[in-house]
């Protein structure tokens, strides 16, 4: 009785699936899906060698602190980096001062409460706040940007697939529109308030191209020189950091968990033969 | 329970022969998993994985104990919350990546756990209960780890929540009330997040005490082994401390390797970015997806895009996944092949080796892809074979199917794989 009912069952799902394929197959052939721009003219990024690669790669202090700048004096004009603190960037190489310096000196500042009279008011970032975000909230962010809040960065390398790459290729990616694209999906356009850039995932979006000069930020010690692929490098290594910012710890804390791991599975497997030696292939 | 030859109990020191007489919890151990237990001596190392399963479970629990201390169930604060957790408390990265992919661990040995069982053919007699009682373990585990994956709070979160209890909106008439009980509300909110994560506490427990029936179950007959042979005499089973416990200690060690790669140098690689974004009801994200677990399940629901008659696609498609799990339960009825091992069994391991195992690894690339037309029509061709093998396939097989000739013991088993002879008994 099961095996009649199991086959029946099975015999109706199998039996339908197969006419849902043949069906489907059909349509495949007789009406082929239109190729799309996304599938014609998308692209992914292209290897970076970051310092901060393979298992026992680690970050590069002077980038990080090249990124931050790049940051702040450019990314931080529209995007918030809500889940980092002033005091992190001790883990960049900053001394407890400068910390304190950078937090005074941060282009947009905190959130606050007049202690006299209670209305609300901005004060100096301190090295416990949050950065503080470029708008006092995300209505006034979409209101200032076309209707397209810019997202926080904080977490943007792990937001995106192959994120570190992704970002360099997406700030060093814009590009004029191809004439291909113009001639076969003119629907896929960059409209008034969009740009093209191929590694966008639907390849136009609201962010003009934030860097566009050699030298738009200038270096400390001017070396290396800031070229836009540069400044791009040195920012995707800094939102690594603060997507990632116990890569370090991570990956030492590995090292030594697989090494000691490899002596204990060797003690196993010793410990094991040892034990069986008495009953292996014997009555 | 047990066999007769299982060595007994006996407490040398006193304060032990007092606890045996006020509480025998010493004897219960030594009787489970210490030398009072016989078990076959030719069990391989897919044998394992129950072991394996059990030390995930123990470090799912740990891991997740103690990153309930730090997270916030509130669906204002939940995702920053666990961002908290992974860059200000001490070593929070460390527990929140040991708990995300400890859930993958997890599955990897359960899979491989049940794999093991489909081959050497562990749900039939006398093992019946041992393999149902494994069943409800795994929907357990599923419905806690879909639980789990809604916490965090973020797209995948979200729109996961947004889809699974959709499929409970397929069902006709009563489905949207039923969606709406479920979630609390009209959409996943703070009153899902809460009681997910209320029963993501409370699932574990339970599944640590299916386990305990699971392993209660598997004591009456004992452990079934490679050749499918029961055991006959005290020649075919050693004791389970030292000989297996020495051998599981190689598993786990094994496990934890493996674990510690994956958490260490690719945390996450096995997620979704989309994750990282926080829930927004208002963007649907491009491609919604499940964990990699879940994949091949994933792919059955969405293979069905033909109405049947006046049945939806996709309420067929909501049936046919949740069939594609309950009909492992009539799996002892299904292959009634007196033979349990594969090895033995010329037909069925055709079948399972180039048709099951692809099929699996099929419908499980096609579930975790973007739903193109190509992607479909593969995975309804799988689909269909997936019911076709265990609805259709199987009870045919063990029915025409010639077995060949079984070692007639345990013991014969293994000399004739180690070469030596059977010496005749003096």
């Amino acid at each position: 009785m099961i095996r009649i009912g199991a086959f029946l069952v099975g015999l109706f799902f199998s039996g339908w699936l197969i006419v849902s394929a043949g069906m489907g197959a059909y349509t495949y052939v007789t009406v082929p899906a239109a190729p799309t721009a996304e599938h014609e003219f998308h692209k992914l990024p292209g290897k970076v060698d970051f310092s901060f690669n393979g298992p026992v790669g680690h970050y590069d202090r002077a980038q990080l602190q090249r990124g931050l700048q790049v940051y702040r004096e450019v990314c931080s004009a529209c995007h918030s980096l809500k889940y980092v603190s002033f005091r992190d960037f001790k883990d960049l190489g900053y001394s407890e001062g400068q910390v304190k310096a950078i937090a005074q000196n941060w282009p947009a500042e905190t959130p606050s409460i007049n202690p006299e009279t209670g209305e609300a008011t901005t004060r100096k970032p301190q090295p416990q706040d949050k950065i503080p975000s470029p708008y006092p909230n995300d209505v006034a962010a979409r209101a200032a940007n076309n209707n397209a809040a810019p997202p926080d960065l904080s977490l943007m390398t792990k937001a995106r697939h192959d994120g570190s790459n992704y970002v360099h290729a997406l700030l060093t990616g814009y590009q004029n529109p191809p004439a291909e694209l113009k001639k076969h999906f003119p629907d896929s356009m960059p409209g008034k308030t969009t740009h093209f850039n191929p590694y966008f995932a639907n390849l136009n979006l609201a962010m003009p191209a934030p860097l566009t000069t050699d030298g738009q930020v200038t270096y400390a010690d001017g070396n290396p020189k800031p070229t836009v692929d540069q400044m791009a490098k040195d920012v995707s290594a800094f939102l690594t950091w603060t997507a990632e910012p116990k890569l370090e710890q991570r990956k030492r804390a590995g090292i030594a968990a697989v090494i000691f791991l490899l002596i204990f599975f060797g003690l196993c497997i010793g410990a094991y033969k040892n034990v069986w030696a008495d009953k292996k292939g014997v009555a | 329970m047990s066999f007769p030859w299982a060595k007994e109990y006996k407490p040398s020191n006193p304060f032990m022969r007092y606890m045996d007489e006020k509480l025998p919890l010493p004897r219960f151990v030594y009787n489970a998993i210490g030398a009072g237990y016989p078990v076959p001596r030719n069990l391989n190392y897919f044998w394992n994985f129950g072991v394996l399963a059990g030390v995930a479970l123990v470090c799912q629990l740990v891991t997740g104990i103690i990153l309930a201390m730090h997270f916030a169930a509130e669906s204002g604060v939940a995702f920053s919350s666990v961002e908290h957790i992974m860059r200000d408390v001490n070593a929070g990265w460390f527990l929140r990546y040991a708990h995300a992919n400890g859930a993958s661990m997890f599955f990897i040995v359960v899979y491989i756990h049940i794999f093991r069982g489909l081959f050497y053919g562990s749900y039939k007699p006398p093992r019946e209960m041992v393999w149902h009682l494994g069943l409800v373990i795994f929907l357990l585990m599923m419905a806690t780890a879909f639980m789990g994956y809604v916490l965090p709070w973020g797209q995948m979160s979200f729109w996961g929540a947004k889809v699974i209890t959709g499929l409970f909106g397929a069902i006709p008439l009563v489905g949207t009330p039923i969606q709406t009980w479920l979630l609390g509300g009209f959409a996943p909110d703070n009153a899902a997040l809460n009681r997910f994560f209320s029963l993501h506490y409370l699932l574990p427990f339970v599944i640590l005490g299916v386990i305990v029936l699971h392993i209660w179950a598997l004591h009456i007959p004992g452990s079934s082994n490679p050749t499918g042979v029961e055991v006959k005499d005290e020649q075919d089973t050693v004791p389970f401390h030292p000989y297996y416990t020495a051998k599981d200690g190689v598993g786990v060690a094994a496990f934890f390797l493996v674990f510690a790669t994956l958490l260490f140098f690719a945390p996450n690689f096995l997620g979704e970015p989309d994750n990282y974004i926080p829930a927004n009801p208002l963007a649907t994200p491009a491609n919604i997806v499940p964990e990699w677990y879940f994949w091949p399940f994933y792919a059955i629901l969405r293979a069905f895009t033909v109405d049947f008659w006046f049945i939806p696609a996709k309420l067929l498609g909501v049936l046919a996944m949740f069939a594609s799990i309950l009909l492992l339960f009539f799996l002892p009825w299904l292959d009634t092949s007196a033979v349990r091992s594969g090895h033995y069994r010329p037909l069925f391991r055709k079948f399972f080796w180039y048709g099951l195992g692809p099929c699996i690894v099929i419908l499980g690339y096609c579930g975790g892809s973007h739903a193109t037309d190509g992607v479909v029509l593969v995975s309804q061709i799988a689909a269909a074979y997936y019911f076709a093998h265990f609805l259709i396939i199987l009870p045919i097989v063990a029915r025409i199917e010639t077995p060949k000739p079984l070692p007639t013991s345990i013991t014969e088993a293994v000399l004739a794989k180690s070469g030596a002879s059977l010496q005749p008994a003096e």
